[in-house]
């Protein structure tokens, strides 16, 4: 009676992540652990580094296209961006336009920038997102994966956002300022961090995909987010400069933030977005696969 | 023989409740009492040096009740005598910082534990004993009898017959207390309903009811979210279910409420069940319904669970498999801890839980220096009841394994303390001498607070391994055996390398490898159920997680 | 920080094929060790930064039972360690071994 349970993505350190998205075998590391590229200013703070400062980066082949794949560990420093961190992100970046990759796998883990490292951390977020625009300049696609325990917070939730499609989660999540900051600085009225419900009927993957942010809900699953990161990549070809259909693509974007506007103002919660979509208590425990369904029933 | 004395009075107390009824009237219409005249019927009624028992639960509390006596003037009301079982809200420990309240007999203050130590040394208190439920229950009836008694119920009648909900925890045994010798009963309720599901406190055990301004407090305190279980823990959880659940055939048992234990139910329908023991172990429990065993119960291991309490969240769960709890005719559970704790004493062949600290004799302390946290229910649960003599295969191996070549006359309850060798840095788990003396010493106590006598445990497992205490035939063993599991502490690394060695050999430590455990397969994906929402999933959609625990 | 440096007599299995393999993940209660070729075939090399103080007597107990359990000769063991309890420590240590012999 035991199948084999999920490999869950989100229990998976951010080494397993990038083993288990790419054909197998196939990964090479770059600026691995053994070169002990680690921050300095933790060092100078007397806080534990890590041999990889959180992130593994490197090439590797996804259904046998190569693909650069970045992935944050969620369980370092809150997968936050320093220095070291930031750099090795922003260099595989600019390599996938060099070798002329078909994809970037981002695998998004992260609160935003390291407070210890604060400006240096500012600065490598602003590098990533310019190096991001390259890479997308250069005409490949950049796929980003939240579904690790961190999420995509800060300045990392605004990378997120840059890229070409998001793949997340139920149980990942997608925000500019995380729950905990905003209830510090304006209440708990405005925002209870500790009532999880409500978080993550913000900014969890069931409203991040409801509202047109997140371009497919998964399962909590790695070999569901290798599927859709292959599909995405298939879905969209190599193109240099601006595609045929680019003007499409605008206007179809313009037409979703538009229907948005016209959502109520007072709407505090997701439970309100589905209320008014005609969709009830059930939302919660509807799998992706019935949710995705049930959202693309919709928005034909 | 003496004549009978011509003017002894033998309705005193009768009497005394009359005056005290009479003193309400203003303040009540019928049983009925509005939230704003509660106070007014508090300082009414109440006697200074009253014995008041203030219904605080594991989970269940009489707020409003609490926060009304405590707004009393402590002119009117004063030197109370509190027997509770739990402390657990900030409006009982100002109670005795008020002056209201000034003595107090009870079993477990969780939260309040910091609190109440303070008020000890600063003599704002005096403690007259730290009981475990049953102990405290019994003294109801013996001498500390309440004379009003304040408690929570889900919904009244206009009669003012009682509904408790699925949590009906402490009330019966104190109404049945305070009632009949006596005394005032006023509730709290969260309703008034024409018709009740059904009556559990009948209307003339009843005299004052109150809606309160809002719902009683319940604390969803058996929750455990699947997340938090560590390898280590599935690794134990392992040992225990190999090396005692099937070696003893345990049918009938009580767990602990820690992570541990909930590994060991996560673990049932998988690790269990690849070991052939559905049906074989854990069928009959006494335990709250912990959301952690829906995958044990929708895979047929668990057959009967009796509870002590409810748990937030579970009620639709309980109500739709009314062939495992306990539920009424209108499908709601019935609880009882009163009888729940009978039956972990008397009818369960094991306890298995968890503590803070461990002596080389086995007695374990969840108390640490600057807090005072009492028992709750498990002096009761983790030891033998001396009087039992129905016989189990568990039972009778286990008495079997004591008495050795001795002729066996009795068998003998497990009990198991599961627990890390270290709980994190600076923190080891055994220690040569307990915390517990030193609070003694500063609280004035007549005894060190321990929670388990080190006589009662019959198994230590560590992630190093079980010691099974039953066949250490003298202190001195059972000392070597409980360091051979300690691990790496202080306590594990001052063991006889030797003698441990020789207990191995004996079979009184075995080792994960000795038990034919791989290391490598405890990690979490044996765990039936990972999160939260695989516990609702499991459920059918039936259990409701609290908020705090949901991610959806 | 405080830093352990350690040097213990191991077997040497020669089927271990002598590659860097990273294992765990720094984070509260946790570690990661990072497994390389060592110098000498007849013993392995401890590095250990840990964040709890005071515990180097705990360390060797724990690696030297390591050492002593499997045969590590010949490599390297560097540890960043963020509070680990003895027990986590032996499992990541145990954990690694069995991947260096699996990989």
């Amino acid at each position: 009676m035991m199948t084999n349970p999920p490999q869950s993505f989100r229990e998976a350190s951010a080494r397993l992540r990038v083993q288990g998205l790419l054909d197998a075998g196939s990964f090479t590391e770059w600026l691995g652990p053994a070169r002990r590229i680690t921050s300095p200013h933790l060092a100078a703070l007397d806080a534990p580094v890590s041999f990889d400062d959180g992130v593994v980066v490197g090439q590797g082949l996804l259904e046998a296209q190569p693909v650069v794949v970045i992935a944050q560990e969620g369980l370092f420093n809150g997968g936050a961006v320093g220095e070291v961190h930031g750099a090795k992100i922003c260099g595989a970046l600019l390599r996938a336009i060099e070798m002329r990759a078909r994809a970037v796998l981002l695998c998004v883990d992260s609160g935003g920038v390291r407070l210890h490292e604060a400006n240096a951390g500012l600065i490598a977020i602003s590098e990533i997102m310019r190096a991001l625009f390259a890479v997308q300049a250069a005409g490949i696609p950049v796929i980003a994966l939240v579904g690790g325990t961190c999420g995509a917070f800060g300045g990392m939730g605004i990378v997120t956002r840059l890229c070409d499609a998001l793949l997340i989660s139920e149980e990942g999540r997608l925000g500019l300022s995380g729950p905990e900051v905003i209830e510090t600085v304006k209440g708990v009225e405005e925002f209870d961090s500790r009532d999880r419900a409500l978080v993550w009927r913000i900014t969890g993957g069931k409203i991040r995909r409801t509202l047109g942010e997140a371009t497919m809900l998964l399962d909590d699953d790695i070999p569901a987010f290798r599927a859709a990161a292959a599909k995405t990549m298939g879905d969209r070809p190599r193109q240099r400069g601006l595609s045929p259909d680019a003007l499409q693509t605008l206007e179809a974007a313009q037409r979703r933030l538009e229907a948005r506007a016209t959502l109520d103002p007072g709407i505090r919660d997701g439970q309100q977005v589905w209320q008014q979509m005609g969709l009830g208590e059930e939302v919660a425990l509807m799998d992706p696969a019935e949710f995705n369904r049930c959202l693309e029933a919709r928005e034909r | 023989m003496n004549a009978p004395q011509p003017h002894r009075v033998w309705n005193q107390e009768a009497q005394r409740r009359q005056a005290r009824l009479q003193r309400s009237v203003p303040f009540a219409r019928g049983k009925a009492v509005a939230p704003a005249d509660m106070v007014s019927l508090l300082e009414a009624l109440l006697e200074p040096g009253d014995r008041v028992c203030l219904e605080g639960n594991n989970q269940k509390q009489a707020d409003f009740l609490s926060e009304s006596l405590a707004a009393c003037s402590p002119q009117r009301v004063h030197d109370l005598h509190l027997v509770q079982s739990v402390l657990a809200l900030p409006s009982h420990m100002e109670l005795f910082e008020k002056g209201i309240a000034r003595r107090l007999d009870f079993s477990f203050a969780g939260p309040q534990a910091h609190r109440l130590a303070r008020l000890v040394q600063s003599r704002s208190i005096e403690i007259g004993a730290i009981h475990t439920y049953l102990e405290l229950f019994g003294r109801y009836f013996i001498d500390l009898t309440p004379q009003v008694c304040l408690i929570a119920a889900q919904a009244a009648d206009a009669e003012g017959n009682l509904y408790l909900g699925p949590n009906t925890e402490d009330t019966p045994v104190i109404v049945e207390a305070t009632a009949f010798k006596s005394g005032i009963v006023i509730a709290q309720v969260n309703e008034r309903v024409e018709h009740l599901p059904r009556v559990d406190i009948p209307a003339g055990w009843v005299d004052f009811f109150v809606v309160a301004p809002s719902p009683n407090h319940i604390e969803p305190l058996f929750t455990r979210d699947p997340r938090h279980i560590t390898e280590i823990q599935v690794l134990m959880a392992m040992m225990a279910i190999k090396g005692i659940y099937a070696e003893y055939g345990v049918e009938r048992l009580n767990h602990g409420i820690g992570f541990d234990t909930a590994a060991i139910e996560l673990l049932l329908p998988t690790y269990g069940a690849s070991l052939g023991l559905k049906g074989r172990v854990a069928r009959h429990w006494a335990l709250n319904p912990h959301p952690t065993l829906i995958p044990a119960i929708e895979a047929g291991f668990v057959e009967r669970v009796h509870s002590f309490g409810s748990e937030v969240g579970m009620e639709a769960y309980v109500a739709a498999r009314p062939d495992v709890f306990f539920t009424g005719a209108d499908g709601s559970l019935r609880s009882n801890r009163a009888f729940c704790q009978t039956a972990g004493l008397y009818a369960c062949d094991m306890f298995i839980g968890s503590t803070l600290q461990m002596d080389l004799a086995g007695n374990s302390s969840t108390a640490t220096l600057g807090r005072i946290t009492g028992f709750g229910g498990a002096p009761n649960m983790g030891s033998d009841a001396r009087g039992r003599r129905h016989a189990s295969p568990a039972w009778l191996k286990a008495g079997r394994e004591r008495s050795g070549s001795g002729t066996q006359v009795r068998g003998q309850k497990l009990v198991v303390q599961t627990v890390e060798t270290w709980r994190e840095p600076h923190h080891p788990t055994f220690v040569e001498r307990l915390d517990a003396w030193q609070l003694m010493e500063d609280m004035g106590m007549d005894l060190p607070p321990i929670m388990i006598y080190g006589d009662d445990v019959s198994h230590v497992v560590t992630e190093e391994g079980i010691a099974n205490l039953l066949l250490c035939r003298s202190p001195e063993e059972r000392a070597q055996a409980i360091r051979g599991v300690a691990g790496y502490t202080p306590v594990g690394r001052a063991r006889d390398q030797v003698l441990v060695e020789n207990l191995r050999d004996r079979g009184v430590i075995r080792r994960p490898a000795d038990l034919g455990i791989d290391v490598r397969d405890a990690t979490r994906d044996l765990l039936a159920a990972r999160s939260i929402k695989d516990l609702v999933r499991a459920s059918g959609g039936l259990y409701q997680p609290p908020k705090q625990f949901r991610n959806w | 920080m405080e830093t352990l440096h350690l040097e213990l007599p191991s077997l040497q299995d020669d089927t271990l094929f002598p590659q860097t393999l990273l294992h765990g993940v720094v984070s509260s209660g946790n570690l990661e060790v990072l497994v390389e070729p060592g110098p000498d075939a007849a013993r392995c090399v401890f590095e250990v930064q840990t964040a709890a103080h005071g515990f180097s007597e705990v360390w060797q107990a724990v690696l030297r039972d390591f050492a002593t359990r499997h045969p590590v000769g010949g490599l390297t063991f560097s540890i960043h360690d963020a509070g680990a309890t003895p027990a986590v420590v032996s499992l990541r240590l145990d954990q690694a071994y069995q991947s260096l012999r699996s990989s």
